[in-house]
């Protein structure tokens, strides 16, 4: 790759906090792949699912106000984010901002009315287009031979398919092709664009401990070893509530649950600082050290 | 079975208020179900998703703005993906939970807590800070046991910031909630 991509970077919310090891491993990816990640200055919460649960006009002005600051930034052809929430946010704001009535009314509420002239992206759809998985494949430094993934896209990433234009929006292949080119072996997974409950952990746990109780299950069921996930949210309900669910369901589940971000580091090089292992729930150590050892016995 | 009488309930205004609104044609449900069959929350909902459609179609205010159904949505976009007429449903779930909000209805409390807190963490700081809408969440809803059992897990791992990251202008962000109560939102 001769030219260097760059990009608005919206780490979201998240990325500060609870997946702070999305955030790290994004950046680190995203170096690695020659992506350079301009963060918006001074960015804010793009609404969240709580915004537009309010108000459209609410939430489009939430998230307009980081589209409007990323225009302003020099040289970047798109804004990209690894939240999938964060992701529909913006891209919903985009996409209703061409209408000049709507955005009259989202502009009543800024301080700067907002245009809205740039693209914005998943972290995964600017690695899978931009860079392209060809590319990945002569950057591998460790194949992750022999990991068995269930791939787990979550249900706003691709869909509406007229709004997030990227993939397949019942058979999603994105990760499961990164994954396939680092060596790692994706499973089948009906699941793929199946709700794990989203927000309701808090307010209503038992619909996340039936919904990514069924995940874990299907994950299970088809032999993987481990998860990998494109969401903050997702991933929290099945790494940091897996204790939950499997004593609400009565399951024994110890099912390591990554970022493909984390994956992808690992197989291109990247150091366990930015990768964050140790930030995952279910500790994935274990699996990771078989892997070394088959590796080691192979090549012995 | 439920009898409604649609003289006596069709509200002939609130169809056209949720067409508006939604900006989706709801007469244009021919009740296939497939809504439902994909929604991952019917086992939740005291109202499956295809019905409100129809209830929608038959004016049925009242019933709606106090269903569970509309507060436990997730927006999840299945059924808007999978409708043959194209119908944007999650939409259509959307507005009726604004509609719901503005005339002061909590069927799902907790839910609406949750909103509320979340949404409050944002103007006070531009940007969700997690510990600090949990303590608002558990403090409007006095549910002092609210995943406890996840504090051990989640502290050692460094991930729960005790501070709120801030916005450099967090007023700016105050601004935009203050605009949009002034329109007389609450």
């Amino acid at each position: 790759m001769s030219t260097r991509l760059r990009y608005a970077y919206y780490p979201g919310c998240s990325g500060q906090g609870t997946s702070k090891e999305y955030d790290t491993s994004t950046r680190a990816v995203c170096e690695a792949l020659n992506m350079e990640l301009v963060e918006i200055p001074d960015w804010s919460c793009c609404g969240s699912s709580p915004a537009h649960t309010v108000d459209h006009r609410l939430s489009s002005a939430l998230a307009g106000r980081n589209l409007g600051l990323a225009e302003m930034m020099e040289g970047v052809s798109a804004v990209i984010t690894p939240c999938p929430s964060c992701l529909t946010n913006l891209k919903v704001a985009s996409v209703r901002l061409r209408k000049p009535d709507f955005a009259a009314e989202v502009n009543k509420l800024l301080d700067k009315p907002v245009r809205s002239t740039l693209p914005v992206k998943s972290v995964l759809q600017a690695i899978y287009e931009d860079v392209g998985v060809d590319a990945v494949r002569p950057k591998v430094f460790k194949w992750l031979k022999g990991l068995k993934l269930a791939p787990y896209y979550g249900c706003i990433m691709n869909r509406p398919p007229e709004v997030m234009e990227f993939d397949d929006h019942e058979n999603p292949v994105a990760m499961d092709e990164l994954m396939d080119a680092v060596g790692a072996q994706p499973v089948p997974f009906p699941l793929k664009v199946e709700c794990c409950g989203a927000s309701y952990g808090v307010a209503r746990r038992d619909i996340v401990q039936n919904l990514s109780g069924k995940l874990l299950d299907m994950a299970a069921l088809n032999g993987a070893d481990a998860m990998v996930t494109a969401c903050p949210l997702c991933q929290m309900n099945l790494d940091l509530r897996q204790d939950q669910i499997n004593s609400a369901n009565k399951t024994t589940h110890n099912m390591p649950v990554f970022y493909f971000t984390q994956l992808l580091g690992l197989a291109l090089g990247v150091g366990e600082k930015d990768l964050g292992f140790s930030k995952l729930c279910v500790s994935p150590r274990k699996l990771l050290d078989s892997l070394e050892e088959r590796a080691q016995r192979k090549a012995g | 079975m439920n009898v409604i009488s649609l003289t006596a309930t069709r509200d002939q205004d609130f169809i056209a208020r949720v067409e508006k609104e939604s900006g989706q044609k709801v007469s244009q449900c021919y009740q296939c179900g497939n809504c439902t069959a994909g929604c991952p929350y019917t086992f939740v909902y005291d109202i499956p998703v295809h019905q409100v459609m129809r209830l929608l179609q038959a004016g049925q205010k009242q019933t709606l703005l106090t269903c569970r159904s509309i507060w436990l949505c997730a927006t999840c976009q299945s059924c808007t993906t999978r409708c043959p007429n194209n119908i944007d449903v999650a939409h259509v779930m959307d507005t009726l939970r604004h509609m719901a909000r503005r005339e002061g209805q909590d069927t799902e409390y907790g839910v609406k807590s949750f909103v509320d807190s979340f949404l409050e963490s944002v103007e006070r700081n531009g940007r969700a800070f997690e510990i600090g809408l949990l303590v608002s969440f558990i403090v409007k809803t006095g549910r002092f046991w609210t995943d406890v059992d996840l504090a051990p897990k989640m502290l050692p791992k460094g991930k729960l910031s005790p501070m709120p990251h801030r916005v450099k202008n967090p007023e700016a962000i105050a601004r935009i909630f203050e605009r949009f109560r002034q329109e007389g939102h609450q």
